[in-house]
């Protein structure tokens, strides 16, 4: 009998070596005549445990890593005569920073063959959409209500509500949008899915065709995530063979398909309505809302447009019910949230938990601080659109309302860990020179503002009349953040202002105290 | 690997444009095409792609233009991108890019003179937990520290 293996094939895995890991397990066990099965899974989202090979055993999935090319001949040693090895991390499930998290959405993520209908079937997939065929419209727009799911995008907008508008609209089309243009940097987790649970997110797209009566989809994924586009076009065919995507899905009379549209590097068609227009073939410049997506939206017709997580959570909340989901959570933030700990930190990975955790928690204790080991100075939580915290709001919960009441946003759940090097200037500046390079040009707040906010700040940076030059930035964040159409230009103000207002020694020096006179 | 690309061919253009006219909002689908085969999407090419769909020329020039990832020439022969964003910022990505641009002797967003290696920014890989990351030729890497980043730069190099 073969011994199973399992490496990670996403792209995160792969950028520190697992293709070339795999490949060695390979020609390793060829050459000592030992039959080995290795099964690319997605990754469990320890990254800084890539590559990650885990090992089929009677008593479960054993994990080792970070493995390198030259670590194999020692790792198939270990193995053929079950003696311990320095990378060995024990039981994969036994893992504290796995055991601690609580997996709904990315429960099969890392562990199924991402190309394998078979697979997720035999993981509990299509449970959730088996039971929305027997439920119809109405009964599924009850459960996604009650589940509390709200749009895991950044706006958190309830999605069942958002659902019921689009169900109730008349139309002779509509259509179900997937916004999977990922750009915040420190997020990752659309990725990972797409890419370790493709399947999922057909399951959950369907699961909105059959409820709003859309017979169409379309996955607008970015083009800087080429290994996300094949796992979701590899699974999109695979979906269709199996009958669960096409004419009479899973042998009801409802019908749905989908397909996979590219992005071409615009951060701003993130924005939904910029992102429907990209869909149509234009410029992606943002529409004024309302109308809204739910009634106008792709092609004039009634869409909706969800987030990668926001469709990958419904699922579980149509096997399970939605007290089961909405049984996570505080507040008016229930169910899970998949947060990404990036940047410079120890423990850098996916960490899916109920809302309510502390930031504090998430970056000292799960994420064990920075990698360079110097203090931790500045979190920016939320995207290039999110505020930058200091220590002193650790003890903010991840919640929607938590963060909104201290001038942030939790965005798509990404936190960027910054060490005592870090000059809060570069970054105010930064957050001003990304949106003139992203803005969409509609509105004037966004693309002028954001080039005189550069300017300004520059002339801060150089010590060109200081106090006035910070009024003047405050009062043009003012007007972006009131006067723009859309995010963009409306919270790159949350960046600046929160780094001014948190670190403002880093733009007023220290007065120099004068030398007595001898 | 370099990326092998068809030279422009009027009749291979049209192919390439007749093939997806039918698609709803075809336009970013032909823009995609043509540049996956030529490399880049000729000037000439935007007049087709406009009679094709029944657009004005500036339109298609408009979406064209709007979109960072389409080029109005080919690219170098190797194409270096380094990640840009925050997390990469925080995990020292702006001295390696300094190093990289240092080590090219040109600044980010533009090809060394003997067209060789075309070095640009990118504003997130999504390896954010693995930064700094970079992408070579659509190969990726990550965990960039000096050392990779100058293999990475010799081997685009060559």
């Amino acid at each position: 009998m073969s011994v199973r293996l399992f490496v990670s094939r996403d792209a995160g895995a792969v950028a520190v070596g697992a293709d070339e890991v795999a490949l060695a397990l390979e020609k390793a066990a060829a050459k000592r005549g030992v039959a080995i099965e290795i099964i690319r899974t997605g990754s469990r989202g320890l990254y800084w445990l890539e590559p990650l090979v885990e090992v089929a055993t009677p008593q479960g999935r054993i994990a080792f890593g970070p493995v390198t090319e030259s670590d194999v001949p020692s790792l198939l040693d270990a193995l053929a005569s079950n003696t311990p090895h320095l990378l060995r991390l024990g039981a994969t499930d036994e893992i504290p920073w796995l055991k601690r998290q609580t997996r709904l959405t990315f429960a099969r993520c890392g562990v199924i063959d991402p190309r394998s209908l078979d697979d997720y079937r035999a993981h509990g997939g299509y449970k959730g959409l088996e039971r929305a065929l027997s439920l119809g419209s109405d009964a599924i727009l009850t459960e996604v209500t009650a589940s509390g799911l709200r749009g895991r995008g950044g706006a958190g907008f309830p999605t069942g509500i958002k659902w019921k508008t689009v169900a109730q609209a008349k139309a002779d089309r509509k259509f179900i949008v997937c916004n999977a243009d990922e750009g915040d940097s420190g997020t990752f987790a659309d990725r990972m899915i797409m890419e370790g649970d493709p399947f999922l997110v057909i399951e959950g797209m369907t699961t909105s065709g059959i409820t709003v009566g859309a017979t169409k989809g379309y996955i607008y994924i970015r083009s800087e995530y080429p290994h996300a586009v094949e796992a979701m076009n590899a699974a999109i065919v695979a979906a269709r063979r199996g009958g669960y995507l096409g004419d009479k899905i899973g042998g009801s009379t409802y019908s749905f398909d989908m397909e996979v549209r590219v992005g071409a590097g615009a951060y701003v068609c993130g924005e939904e309505t910029s992102l429907l227009e990209s869909l149509e073939g234009r410029r992606g410049l943002v529409r004024a809302k309302p109308p809204l997506p739910a009634h106008h939206g792709l092609f004039g017709k009634p869409t909706v447009i969800n987030n990668v997580l926001s469709f990958a959570a419904i699922p579980f909340i149509l096997a399970e019910g939605a007290k089961a989901y909405a049984d996570f959570g505080m507040g008016r933030s229930r169910g899970t949230m998949p947060i990404q700990l990036a940047g410079n930190i120890r423990h850098g990975g996916l960490f899916e938990t109920a809302f309510g955790v502390t930031l504090g928690e998430l970056v000292d204790d799960i994420g064990g601080g920075t990698f360079t080991g110097r203090p931790v100075r500045a979190v920016q939580v939320g995207g290039p659109l999110g505020a930058y915290f200091p220590r002193a709001l650790f003890d903010t919960p991840f919640d929607y309302e938590a963060f909104a009441a201290r001038d942030g946003l939790i965005g798509h759940g990404g936190i960027v860990v910054f060490d005592d090097s870090v000059d809060m200037r570069k970054q105010a500046r930064f957050a001003m020179e990304f949106c003139a390079i992203e803005s969409c040009g509609k509105c004037t707040p966004c693309r002028i503002g954001s080039t005189r906010g550069v300017e300004t700040i520059e002339k801060i940076i150089r010590g060109d009349r200081v106090s006035e030059n910070l009024a003047l930035v405050e009062d043009l964040c003012n007007t972006m953040k009131f006067g723009s159409l859309c995010a963009l230009g409306g919270f790159t103000p949350y960046p600046v202002l929160s780094a001014l207002k948190h670190f403002r020694e880093d733009f007023v020096p220290a007065p120099t105290t004068l030398q007595a006179a001898e | 690997m370099t990326a092998v690309y068809e030279p422009w061919d009027e009749t291979r253009g049209a192919e390439i444009i007749a093939e997806h006219a039918n698609r709803e909002g075809a336009t970013l689908v032909i823009l995609h095409a043509l540049q996956e085969a030529f490399g880049y999407v000729p000037e000439a090419a935007i007049p087709m792609v406009a009679q094709a769909l029944n657009l004005s020329r500036a339109e298609v020039h408009g979406v064209f233009t709007f979109y960072h990832d389409f080029r109005h020439k080919p690219a170098g022969r190797h194409v270096l991108k380094l990640c840009r964003a925050e997390a990469c910022q925080a995990a020292g990505g702006d001295a390696l890019a300094a190093r990289a641009e240092a080590r090219l002797g040109v600044s980010l967003g533009h090809t060394t003179a003997d067209d060789r290696v075309t070095l640009e920014p990118i504003y997130c890989l999504g390896l954010c937990a693995t930064a700094p990351s970079a992408m070579l030729d659509g190969r990726l890497v990550g965990r960039l520290d000096e050392k990779r980043l100058d293999a990475l730069v010799a081997e685009a190099q060559r």
